[in-house]
């Protein structure tokens, strides 16, 4: 059974104003087998999904479905002929009963038996094994089971194609267990499941196939038993952008023994992230390393208190220090660049000014705000230095290009002339110049006394600027990198059995 | 030549209140070429002109207060009648206890007012930055529950205001040839001016408009800038308050401000501010509230019968509205990208591609450089 293809999509293309999301992929799914899709964050796994069920239009290729070549208009479209997506936020209506949600919108007569909707519903949910009652409300239900109602309610509609978008990173490792026993039921009926998470563990618990993208472009297709864990993980992290040997790292001239610029001991934040232990001296690069939800932001938000912090303590130049909110972070001569741009980072219709000058501003105060004219010269003169392209500075800040609304964000940090900046990703979602550019920035800014954190799902750009890394796997820290030992081999072994003892 | 576009771009917002505004005008001139006439009467102005900043006062004090809820909360007040009638009547029970009446009095009560103002705004301010509630129904309560609060302060129906000094705050004080209330306006007006150009509030109001959770990581408090609002909003409710009832001359809990909220949020988006809150201009609002108050004086110079009134209002903003929203507006840029291209043949239509060429438009085109 496992051998007939339901799913062929070929050459598909897709590109957004100035990126190539997708670059001639092929993607196969077979009956009755659970297809684990990976690949770092921007790799294209979501627009792939997109394209196959509508959402967006492929710029190329053919998607084959059962055979027949096939194009979906939208979700609906996708929906009514048997490809369910049930996404990491429950698209469901918490306060309708189990019943109702499975069987919502889908009877095209004005009237609706309601014990016949119930019964029907009761047998599904024991077919499936689900520990729900069709008359609860859903609101009473765990995440987990409300997840795998979403699942019953795709199933209900028929169909053959599940896509499971990262279902299991709200689950505990109990209710996620319950749901792969539901996803074994689905695959034994025949069901083609396809899985994204970025949970490599569960990746080899449960999957059958692995297809890995990396920057818009097939990787290949393996054989999840056949494929050892760190060379997906190498395979996902992937190699060099060229171009980028000019760049020299900067070792820093610290001593041991010196004082660190900041330090936090036992830091905790209500994000998830285990306590944690950090240090950093003045004029060094360090980064956090590790796969996407490994904590690798949640761990620098909590130095910065950008989610609320929930113990620990932190010391700045060797001075306890309270941080309780992003502005006493900030008073303490810390920057943090987020991960998130469009929504934490740029204030999208203020201009690239205001910006600019954002920070500074606040840290100024409420009651002295900067002349027209010393605005304008600050913002110019980083416009100018960091070569950031904008028709004006009135011009709001949105309709720049990605890069240069993170150089802007870059800009207005500098402004602050910070001891210590956190840059979460600053080069996602840019172009490879600007990409060097921001490289070199960081070394120099670490040469002339700077501190930084630099994060990135590429590893290669963080072995070229970071002289340490600390390597998270599973919101926790499970060793430290640097010196002769820091290499792409160290910090992939690093990640893949780091877990290992811990289960 | 781009200084200028700019300076036209920074300016565009305010073009549909004062295009509005001027066809209004014409529209009256039409009627009655006297229409600008102004006479002196006593040593005063009177006219048209006069009557309508007399009787925008209040609207357009509310309306600054609105504008700022509006950018910051992402909703609108809408107990801000009520809080005006709550205010003005602890000013007149203060002024009516208080003897003999002078000018300190007044002042004392109106700073009383003011405090009272700025408790009004605290209690829906905290329920809506840090209870989340949101603002329509956080202001709702006062809105209901207002009025019978402010009969209770007056202890019995519209207690009587009969002082000179109040006479002169709402009619005219014996030697200055402008009515006290069009003053009083101005002066709030330039008082608002100078908080919003020797503090930050424009920056934070904004940043918190447009995106709270990156106003949040750049160490601004979003939950006190939204409070802060509902504070700025709770004075100018008094102050409105205090106009209105020293123009009335007594305290008529029922009907002081009412309604007046929907007009106030009218003159928000009249002055093209978005009701989902972000970047505001206070000019837009003020000039929003004195087109209202022409439309209304005009429909009554018409001799549209009082009682269809509102129903000849509600037909202008539809089209209004419609005329702003950026659907037709975008369906104006391209038929005017088309008429561009068809008379100036294929080169004019390489160049209409160019952001430059929609300017008066450009902030519904996003063009990506990458």
């Amino acid at each position: 059974m496992q051998n007939e293809i339901i799913l062929k999509m070929e050459g598909i293309c897709k590109s957004f104003p100035g990126v190539r999301a997708l670059d001639n992929v092929d993607f196969m799914l077979r009956r009755g087998e659970i297809h684990a899709l990976m690949g770092e964050n921007g790799a294209g796994k979501s627009t792939l999904i997109k394209i196959l069920t509508g959402v967006y239009q492929k710029d190329a290729g053919q998607v084959y479905f059962e055979g027949r070549p096939v194009h979906f208009r939208s979700p609906q479209d996708a929906q009514n002929n048997g490809i369910g997506t049930v996404f990491q936020e429950i698209a469901l209506c918490s306060n309708l009963t189990v019943a109702e949600n499975m069987f919502i919108g889908r009877s095209r007569s004005a009237f609706v038996s309601w014990k016949k909707m119930n019964e029907q519903a009761a047998e599904m949910l024991a077919s499936l094994g689900i520990p729900a009652s069709p008359t609860q409300e859903l609101a009473s239900c765990s995440i987990a089971v409300q997840q795998m109602i979403a699942i019953a309610r795709a199933v209900a509609m028929d169909c053959r194609i599940l896509i499971l978008d990262e279902p299991t990173s709200s689950l505990d490792e109990d209710e996620t267990k319950k749901l792969f026993s539901l996803m074994r039921a689905l695959k034994a009926r025949g069901v083609g499941i396809i899985f994204i998470t970025h949970f490599i563990d569960q990746v080899y618990e449960i999957s059958d196939r692995i297809t890995v993208l990396r920057n818009g472009k097939l990787i290949g297709e393996y054989l999840t038993e056949e494929l050892p864990q760190i060379e997906l993980v190498s395979k996902m992290m992937g190699k060099a952008l060229g171009d980028v040997s000019a760049i020299k790292k900067h070792e820093p001239p610290q001593a041991e023994d010196s004082v660190p610029v900041v330090e936090a001991r036992g830091l905790s934040s209500a994000a998830g992230v285990r306590p944690f232990d950090f240090a950093i001296h003045a004029g060094e690069v360090n980064g956090f390393a590790g796969l996407l939800g490994s904590g690798r932001s949640e761990s620098v938000r909590a130095i910065f208190a950008a989610d609320k912090v929930t113990g620990g303590e932190v010391k700045i130049k060797g001075r306890r220090v309270k941080i309780k909110t992003p502005l006493d972070a900030m008073k303490q001569g810390i920057g943090y660049l987020p991960e998130d741009r469009k929504n934490d980072g740029i204030i999208e219709d203020l201009s690239v000014r205001d910006n600019i000058i954002l920070a500074l501003q606040v840290l100024k105060g409420f009651f002295r705000p900067l002349s027209r004219t010393e605005a304008e010269e600050f913002a110019n003169k980083y416009v100018q230095l960091l070569g950031i392209k904008t028709a004006s500075l009135d011009t709001p800040i949105r309709s720049l290009s990605g890069g240069n609304q993170q150089k802007a964000i870059l800009a207005r940090w500098l402004l602050t002339k910070p001891m210590y900046l956190i840059l979460d990703e600053p080069t996602r979602g840019i172009d490879v110049g600007t990409k060097v550019e921001i490289q070199k920035l960081v070394l120099q800014l670490a040469a002339e006394g700077m501190s930084l954190t630099f994060i990135s799902s590429e590893i290669d750009e963080m072995l070229r600027v970071c002289s340490r890394l600390i390597v998270l796997k599973d919101r926790q820290i499970v060793g430290e990198l640097s010196g002769v030992n820091l290499t792409e081999q160290n910090v992939m072994q690093m990640i893949a059995q780091g877990g290992e003892w811990g289960a | 030549m781009l200084k200028l576009r700019q300076q036209f771009e920074r300016m565009h917002q305010l073009v549909l209140p004062f295009s509005v505004l001027v066809v209004l005008l014409i529209i009256n001139l039409i009627k009655g070429a006297d229409y600008f006439k102004i006479t002196l009467i006593n040593g005063v102005l009177y006219g048209n002109i006069p009557n309508i900043l007399f009787g925008a006062s209040e609207l357009v004090i509310l309306s600054i207060g609105m504008t700022l809820v509006t950018a910051a909360a992402r909703g609108q007040d809408i107990s801000i009648g009520e809080s005006g009638a709550i205010s003005s009547a602890i000013f007149v029970q203060y002024v009516l206890r208080s003897g003999n009446v002078t000018i300190w009095t007044i002042l004392a009560g109106l700073m009383i007012s003011c405090a009272a103002g700025l408790v009004i705004g605290a209690f829906n301010g905290t329920l809506v930055s840090f209870f989340n509630v949101q603002p329509m129904v956080a202001t709702l309560i006062l809105f209901l529950g207002g009025r019978s609060i402010a009969f209770i302060i007056d202890g019995k129906v519209s207690p009587i205001l009969a002082n000179p000094i109040s006479n002169q705050i709402g009619t005219v004080i014996p030697g200055v040839p402008i009515q006290t209330p069009i003053i009083l306006t101005a002066v709030f007006i330039v008082i608002v001016a100078v908080i919003l150009r020797t503090t930050n509030l424009r920056l934070y109001v904004e940043a918190v408009g447009v995106n709270p959770s990156a106003a949040r990581l750049n160490g601004i408090n979003p939950k006190k800038v939204i409070f802060l609002t509902f504070l700025i909003m709770g004075v100018c409710s008094a102050v409105a308050g205090f106009i209105a009832v020293n123009k009335a001359g007594r305290h008529d809990s029922v009907n002081l401000l009412k309604f007046i909220m929907m007009d106030a949020i009218l003159a928000v988006a009249l002055g093209g501010n978005s009701l989902a809150g972000g970047k505001f201009s206070i000019t837009g609002s003020i000039l929003g509230a004195y087109t209202i108050e022409v439309l209304n004086r005009t429909l009554l110079r018409l001799e549209v019968n009082p009682e269809a009134i509102k129903a000849f209002k509600a037909v202008f903003i539809i089209i209004l509205m419609i005329i702003a929203s950026p659907v037709v507006r975008d369906s104006g840029r391209r038929i005017l990208d088309k008429l561009k291209a068809s008379i100036a043949g294929p080169a004019a239509r390489q160049r209409s591609g160019l952001p430059q060429a929609a300017a008066p438009f450009t902030d519904r085109t996003v063009q990506k450089e990458e």
